[in-house]
C-alpha cells in the first residue's frame, strides 16, 4: 500500500501527522476538563525543559523508556508482541535488589554494581524465558502469556515483599535500604567530583547503560547474523525454515533480550534512585514502552527520541497537579493512550489519503 | 455444622459477585474473538462503562440511564476497537492496549474534571443503584433448614444485573450455536474466505460482534459502579478484563467451560479474600496474593496444553483482505 510512497513521507510526515492527531484529540480531553489546552501545553513544555533540574527528571524518565521501549522493539522485529515488559521489568528489580541485598555487605562498589546490573538483566530475561518457549514449543500466543505473567510478576512481589523481604519493625513493604557501595552514582555527584554543577535529580549513571543498550540493539538488528535470523523471522516464519534458522530458537532468545532490556529498568530505579526494593516501582513504564516502540518505529533512534518525549511528559505531567484545578498528570496517560491509538493501530489510516495527495501533487521528476 | 455450612453458602455467594463482572465480560469477549477479532481491550471498555454508569448516575440520580450510558460508551469504544482492527486493518493487539491506556487515563481525568473528588464519582443513593432483589418467599423459607439458606444467601438478594449476567451464558449459547448469525459468527472466525465466499460481508459480520461485546462489556461496567458498588473509584477494573479473558481462553473460547471457569476464578477471589489475615496450620499467613494469582497461572498451564489443549478460532487476529 505505502510501496508508492517516498521514504520522507512514510517514516517522517505520516507518523508526525499521526502523533499530532494524538495531540490535538488530548486537546480536546482538556477542553471537555474545562481548561485551556495551549495553557496546559506551555506548562508542560516548561515543566519538562523549563530549568535544569526539570531536564534531569525527564532524562531519568526517558531512561526508563529507552530499556522498555527497546524490549518491545526487538520483540517486535521476531514478530513478536511483548506486553510482558511490565512484569520482565518488576522481576528485573527484584534480581537486582536481591543480588544487592546479599552481596552489598562483602563487595566493593565496582563489582557489586555491574553484578547487580546482570542479575536484573538476567532475572529480566529468565521472566520471558517461559512465554517465549511456550509460544516456540507450544503454540501458546505470547501476547496472552506475558500479559498473565505480568500478573504474576504482580503477585510474587507482593507475597516478597509482604512475607518474606519487609524489612523488620516496618509497616510498609519495603526491603531495607542497600548499602551505599549497591547504589548507582547520581550524574550531579559525578559530575560535582569534576567540578560542574548541576542542579539535584535522580538521573544517574544508568543513562549511559540505555545509550549502550541502544548501540547493542541497533548492532544486534542490523549487523549481525543473529539480527538477520530475528528479522527473518518477523518477516518470514516458513522463508527463516528454508534458510536454515531455527525459528525455535530465535523466538525464544529474543523473548529473552527482550525481557533482559525490560529488566534495566530495575537498574535505574532501585539501585539509580530508590536503593531499597518495594512495590510498584515500575510505575507502568513496561506499557509506555509499547507506545514508545511504536512511535519510534522499533528503531533505536527513533525510540530515544519518542522516549524523551514521554520523558518530558511525565515529568512535566506532574506540573499540570500543581498548576490546574481541573487536569493531572493522568492527562499524560491520555496521551499515551492516544499515540498508541494514531500511530499503533490506525497507523494506515492516514496512507490512503497520502497516497492520493502525494499523486496529485508530486513534483515533475519526483518519483 | 450448620455453621460449616452457611460459610459455604456465604463463599459461594461471593462467588457469584465476583463472577458475575467475569461472566459479562467473558461472554462479550467470546463474539469478538469467535468472529476473528482479538480482544485485549475488554479491560478498558468495562472500566469506561463503569464510570460512564456511576458518572451518569450520579447526575440523574437513574441507574437505568446510567445503564444505558455505559452501554453506549462501551459500544463506541468497541466500534473504535473495529474501526481500527476491521476497517484500517490494524494491529488488534496495539489496539486493544491504546483502549486500556486511552480509558485509564480518561476516566480519571474527566472524572476529577467534573466531580473535582480525586477521581471518585459521588457516592449514589439507593435509587441510583440496582438494589439487591429478594425473590419471593426468601424470608419465609429462610427457617427451613439447609435450603433455606440456600435460597436466601445464594440464589435470592443479587441486583438485577447479576441475573443478566447468568442469564447472558445461556443466551449466548443459544445465539452462537443456534442462529443463523452465531454459525456465520464461528464461520467468519475460522474461514472469513468461505463466509465471503456465501456473499456474506465479514466486516458486517465483524462489527455486529465486536458491537455486541461492547454492549456486554458496558453491563459489566455498570455491575461494577452502579451495583457491585455506589460509586466509581480509579482503576475499578484492577484487571477483572484481563482475568476474564483468561476465563475465555480456560473455556477454549465456549460459553459453558468459560462461565465455569468464571465461576472456577471468583471463588478462587473469594476464598482469597475470605483468607486475609488468617494463619494456616504449618503454613503461617495465608499466601493470598499467590491464591489470586492462581487464576492466570492456571491458563498459562492451559495454554501450555498441559490441561487439554485451547485452540484458538483459526482466523483470530488476522486481518481479512478481500482478494482483487
Amino acid at each position: 500500500m505505502n510501496r508508492d510512497l517516498p521514504r520522507w513521507i512514510d517514516v517522517g510526515v505520516i507518523p508526525a501527522v499521526n502523533i499530532l492527531l494524538a495531540f490535538l484529540v488530548a486537546g480536546l480531553v482538556v477542553l471537555v476538563a474545562g481548561e485551556n489546552p495551549f495553557d496546559a501545553l506551555s506548562v508542560l513544555v516548561i515543566g519538562a525543559v523549563g530549568y535544569e533540574e526539570a531536564i534531569g527528571y525527564t532524562l531519568y524518565y526517558a531512561t526508563n523508556l529507552v530499556f522498555t521501549g527497546l524490549a518491545v522493539a526487538v520483540a517486535f522485529h521476531a514478530g513478536l508482541f511483548n506486553i510482558g515488559g511490565e512484569g520482565q521489568a518488576y522481576i528485573g528489580g527484584l534480581g537486582a535488589g536481591l543480588a544487592a541485598l546479599s552481596l552489598d555487605g562483602t563487595l566493593p562498589a565496582w563489582m557489586l554494581i555491574p553484578i547487580a546490573m546482570a542479575a536484573s538483566g538476567l532475572f529480566g530475561a529468565a521472566w520471558a524465558l517461559l512465554p517465549g518457549w511456550l509460544q516456540a514449543h507450544r503454540g501458546s500466543h505470547v501476547v496472552i502469556t506475558t500479559i498473565m505473567f505480568n500478573f504474576l510478576a504482580s503477585a510474587l512481589m507482593v507475597h516478597l515483599m509482604v512475607n518474606v523481604l519487609i524489612h523488620p519493625g516496618q509497616m510498609s513493604p519495603e526491603s531495607r535500604v542497600f548499602a551505599e557501595t549497591a547504589w548507582m552514582p547520581f550524574l550531579h555527584e559525578m559530575l560535582a567530583g569534576v567540578g560542574i554543577t548541576i542542579a539535584r535529580s535522580p538521573l544517574n549513571l544508568s543513562i549511559l547503560w540505555a545509550a549502550v543498550a541502544c548501540v547493542f540493539v541497533w548492532l544486534l538488528i542490523n549487523r549481525t547474523r543473529w539480527g538477520y535470523a530475528i528479522r527473518t523471522v518477523g518477516a518470514n516464519e516458513s522463508a527463516a525454515v528454508y534458510g536454515g534458522i531455527d525459528p525455535k530458537l530465535v523466538i525464544v532468545g529474543t523473548m529473552c533480550i527482550s525481557g533482559a532490556l525490560a529488566g534495566f529498568v530495575g537498574i535505574n530505579e532501585l539501585l539509580g534512585v530508590h536503593h531499597r526494593l518495594l512495590l510498584n516501582f515500575t510505575a507502568g513504564y513496561g506499557f509506555t514502552g509499547i507506545a514508545v516502540a511504536l512511535m519510534g518505529r522499533g528503531h533505536p533512534v527513533g525510540i530515544v527520541l519518542a522516549s524523551l518525549l514521554f520523558g518530558a511528559l511525565y515529568q512535566g505531567g506532574t506540573e499540570l497537579d500543581f498548576e490546574f484545578e481541573g487536569i493531572t498528570r493522568d492527562l499524560v496517560v491520555v496521551i499515551q493512550g492516544l499515540v498508541i491509538l494514531f500511530s499503533g493501530a490506525l497507523a494506515y489510516m492516514m496512507h490512503p489519503l497520502a497516497l492520493r495527495l502525494w499523486q496529485r501533487f508530486r513534483p515533475e521528476g519526483g518519483r | 455444622m450448620t455453621d460449616t455450612w452457611l460459610l459455604a453458602v456465604l463463599t459461594l455467594d461471593a462467588t457469584i459477585r465476583v463472577a458475575a463482572p467475569l461472566i459479562l465480560a467473558a461472554m462479550a469477549g467470546l463474539f469478538s474473538e469467535r468472529s476473528g477479532i482479538v480482544d485485549i481491550g475488554l479491560e478498558g471498555k468495562m472500566l469506561a462503562g463503569a464510570f460512564a454508569a456511576a458518572a451518569t448516575a450520579a447526575v440523574t440520580g437513574s441507574a437505568w440511564l446510567g445503564l444505558a450510558v455505559a452501554i453506549a460508551v462501551s459500544s463506541s469504544l468497541a466500534l473504535l476497537h473495529g474501526l481500527a482492527c476491521i476497517t484500517y486493518r490494524g494491529n488488534q493487539v496495539v489496539s486493544g492496549v491504546a483502549i486500556n491506556v486511552l480509558v485509564a487515563g480518561l476516566t480519571v481525568v474527566l472524572g476529577i474534571a467534573w466531580f473535582d473528588q480525586g477521581g471518585q464519582t459521588p457516592p449514589l443513593s439507593q435509587a441510583a443503584r440496582f438494589a439487591p432483589i429478594k425473590l419471593p418467599f426468601a424470608d419465609a423459607l429462610h427457617d427451613i433448614p439447609w435450603l433455606g439458606d440456600l435460597y436466601h444467601e445464594l440464589i435470592s438478594g443479587h441486583n438485577l444485573l447479576v441475573y443478566v449476567a447468568l442469564a447472558a451464558v445461556p443466551a449466548t449459547w443459544w445465539v452462537v450455536y443456534r442462529t443463523r448469525f452465531g454459525l456465520r459468527l464461528r464461520a467468519v472466525g475460522e474461514t472469513p474466505a468461505a463466509v465471503d465466499t456465501a456473499g456474506v460481508s465479514v466486516e458486517l459480520l465483524r462489527y455486529r460482534a465486536v458491537l455486541i461485546t461492547g454492549m456486554l462489556c458496558g453491563i459489566a461496567g455498570a455491575y461494577l459502579s452502579i451495583g457491585q458498588s455506589a460509586g466509581f473509584v480509579r482503576d475499578m477494573t484492577a484487571g477483572k478484563g484481563y482475568i476474564a479473558l483468561a476465563a475465555l481462553i480456560f473455556g477454549k473460547w465456549r460459553p459453558v467451560p468459560a462461565l465455569l471457569a468464571c465461576l472456577l476464578f471468583g471463588f478462587l477471589d473469594a476464598v482469597a479474600t475470605r483468607l486475609q489475615g488468617i494463619e494456616l496450620p504449618g503454613i503461617g499467613q495465608a499466601p493470598v496474593a499467590l491464591i489470586q494469582a492462581l487464576p492466570y497461572a492456571l491458563t498459562v498451564i492451559l495454554l501450555a496444553g498441559f490441561i487439554g489443549k485451547a485452540v484458538a478460532p483459526k482466523a483470530i487476529g488476522v486481518p481479512y483482505v478481500k482478494e482483487r
